[in-house]
């Protein structure tokens, strides 16, 4: 499907496509199986300047939106969703900045990240606090020109990689999630550290660790926005990197649909390819049909993010929902049309059904994302 | 330093097809690229540039459309490029393709480093690069894998030999022809892929050149392809089975008979 990119846009998503076919697949099962982080890969993209497309021109970026970044994000994810999460880790720790800092803060921590010089990394979860991300724990208690952050981060991307970290946490505990603050907090500082590294199901390349404060000090004028605004801070970041998990989900899903269709054609059995077979046909029609509609909701919602709207949280509920749905049948029905080599570790089928699996699970359940759509389905009636 | 990369736009295919009456390569429907060996010779020239700072010039002789490869250069990290092209210069071979060249490099003038690829992957021939350095007069050192250390003061490489390797110590300006053991190509950057498509390659023809008119072209070159022909492929080799005693035993007899 034609969807009428720009031409800057078009150089992007070629770019990208480029890099994940000669630089990451080649390397997909190397790091699937031994759990490091690429950091090679991550100089390639930084070299590439594809960490800066949605960042501003100011800043070092090249002034593209989230599109921009899907477009990236959903080709690298075709040849590795678990390589691709460096990069689009990097996005959802960087949108808090991008949305709600001053130009001091854009001005000193957006060209190194539109560099790739640095990676970012988002805080939020921790392990009483999933779904219902309101009760998180962490503190930040405000002590003259400083705030001290006590308190413990959960399977965190990016964690111990990254740089910069956004954490949400609380101000003041009293006023609860209204107590939610937004901090920029640099890797080093004192009081900070990181768990072990999670041994994971799929985006095994990438690094999941807990992130530890004890004590931690940082400067004040570290804070996002201002204190008791956290909690809109991270649902702004969340609606606006829900495009991006979607764009992963339909790059996991295209290159579980390209593995079936090749295997497809070569594989032959009762005397011709098993791509004659209808059965067959079928199923890679459903593949490529439901492919093409996450894409299509993806992009839709990605550039609404980009026209400036104002809410955005039912459409990108939705684009992340249906998208992750359709990553992981599609990744499940390229298993079966692989067979007995599907369920193997010498063809990526297996790999891309693990990899799916997360995109129905991080940034808010497809549970959640269902609550998210039917709240504002029910909120939009009552208006009218 | 000033750096000028040479390179060449061929076929995007291993398997080249000659025309069998003309005995040159058919171009028609098939897809240019930069030559393979030429990207390792942008990609070392720009890291010369970082190294030490100055400025890359790429240069081709080639049709209009080889501004395409000229483009991609620049997205790779080239800072300027030189067309150099005309009808005249139609049917050169490696003699009338490095005086033009030569001449070429005369005119961009200020240059420490020449850098080919080893050779283009259509002709084969690995003489336009040491034919350069003949008609400008500056050394060469050719096949070269690692430059170890490079100032105005002069350079010290590695040049590659089928034992090993010679480490060679060389005055600047020299030309320098590289083989693909010498780096890894970078991709292309954004920034650069927008640097290219705005960029103006510098275009020109033989009256821009000081060049001597007879020299150049297919009047100019003095050597004719006679016939290009596709190898007959060898015959497989024979494979003996059975037990270790039985083999060794049939391969002692063959060898005693191809007298070897």
């Amino acid at each position: 499907m034609d969807y009428l990119l720009t031409e800057q846009q078009t150089m992007i998503r070629d770019l990208a496509r480029k890099i994940a076919q000669e630089k990451i697949k080649p390397v997909a099962a190397h790091y699937d199986e031994t759990e490091e982080f690429a950091w090679p890969i991550m100089k390639i993209l930084a070299d590439s300047d594809l960490f800066g497309v949605y960042l501003p021109e100011q800043y070092g970026g090249l002034g593209g939106g989230i599109m921009d970044m899907c477009l990236v994000t959903e080709e690298l994810s075709r040849a590795c969703g678990g390589i691709a999460l460096g990069y689009a880790g990097t996005g959802l720790g960087t949108l808090p900045i991008l949305l709600h800092g001053s130009d001091d803060q854009k001005k000193k921590y957006l060209p190194d990240i539109a560099a790739g010089k640095r990676l970012a990394a988002f805080c939020i979860t921790e392990a009483g606090a999933g779904s219902d991300a309101g009760s998180i724990k962490t503190s930040a208690r405000k002590e003259g020109g400083k705030y001290i952050l006590n308190g413990t981060k959960q399977w965190i991307t990016n964690a111990g990689e990254a740089e910069i970290y956004t954490v949400i946490a609380l101000t003041d505990k009293s006023k609860g999630i209204r107590g939610a603050s937004a901090f920029v907090v640099e890797k080093g500082t004192k009081g900070m550290e990181f768990g072990k590294k999670e041994k994971k199901l799929g985006i095994r390349a990438s690094a999941t660790r807990e992130v530890i404060f004890t004590d931690c000090e940082i400067p004040a004028e570290n804070l996002l926005a201002r204190e008791g605004m956290g909690f809109i801070v991270a649902m702004k970041t969340l609606d606006t990197s829900r495009p991006g998990v979607a764009a992963q989900a339909v790059g996991i899903a295209q290159g579980a649909l390209d593995c079936a269709l090749e295997y497809a054609r070569g594989r032959v059995q009762f005397g011709q390819p098993i791509s004659s077979f209808q059965a067959i046909q079928h199923m890679l029609a459903d593949m490529g049909t439901q492919v093409e509609a996450a894409r299509a909701l993806a992009y839709a919602t990605a550039r609404m993010v980009d026209s400036g709207a104002k809410s955005v949280s039912k459409e990108s509920a939705m684009a992340k929902l249906f998208a992750s749905d359709v990553a992981m049948k599609v990744a499940v029905d390229a298993v079966q049309i692989l067979g007995g080599y599907g369920y193997m570790r010498d063809y990526p089928a297996e790999k891309y059904m693990r990899d799916a699996k997360i995109t129905q699970i991080y940034e808010g359940t497809n549970q959640i994302q269902r609550n998210v759509i039917a709240a504002n389905m029910l909120k939009e009636a009552l208006k009218k | 330093m000033n750096i000028i990369v040479c390179i060449k736009q061929v076929p995007n295919t291993t398997d080249v097809r000659i025309d069998p009456v003309t005995n040159t390569l058919i171009r028609d429907g098939v897809e240019s690229v930069i030559n393979p060996f030429d990207a390792y010779a942008i990609e070392e020239a720009v890291r010369i540039k970082e190294r030490c700072g100055g400025k890359v010039t790429a240069l081709t002789m080639g049709p209009p459309q080889a501004e395409t490869a000229l483009r991609e250069a620049i997205s790779l990290g080239c800072d300027e490029a030189v067309l150099v092209s005309d009808r005249k210069f139609a049917g050169s071979d490696t003699w009338a393709t490095s005086y033009t060249l030569a001449a070429a490099i005369r005119k961009i003038g200020d240059f420490d480093v020449v850098l080919c690829g080893k050779q283009a992957s259509d002709g084969d021939t690995a003489q336009v690069g040491p034919g350069i350095s003949a008609h400008l007069d500056i050394p060469q050192v050719t096949y070269i894998k690692k430059i170890l250390q490079i100032s105005a003061q002069g350079a010290r490489v590695e040049r590659m030999t089928e034992e090993g390797y010679d480490e060679v110590e060389t005055p600047l300006p020299c030309l320098f022809t590289v083989v693909k053991e010498i780096n890894t190509p970078r991709m292309p950057s954004l920034k650069g892929m927008m640097r290219a498509k705005s960029a103006k390659p510098v275009k020109w023809t033989a009256a821009d050149l000081e060049a001597d008119p007879a020299a150049l072209g297919l009047e100019g070159s003095p050597t004719r392809v006679l016939k290009i022909f596709t190898p007959v492929p060898r015959k497989g080799g024979e494979m003996l089975s059975g037990s270790a005693a039985d083999v060794s035993k049939e391969l002692a007899e063959l060898l005693k008979d191809m007298v070897v």
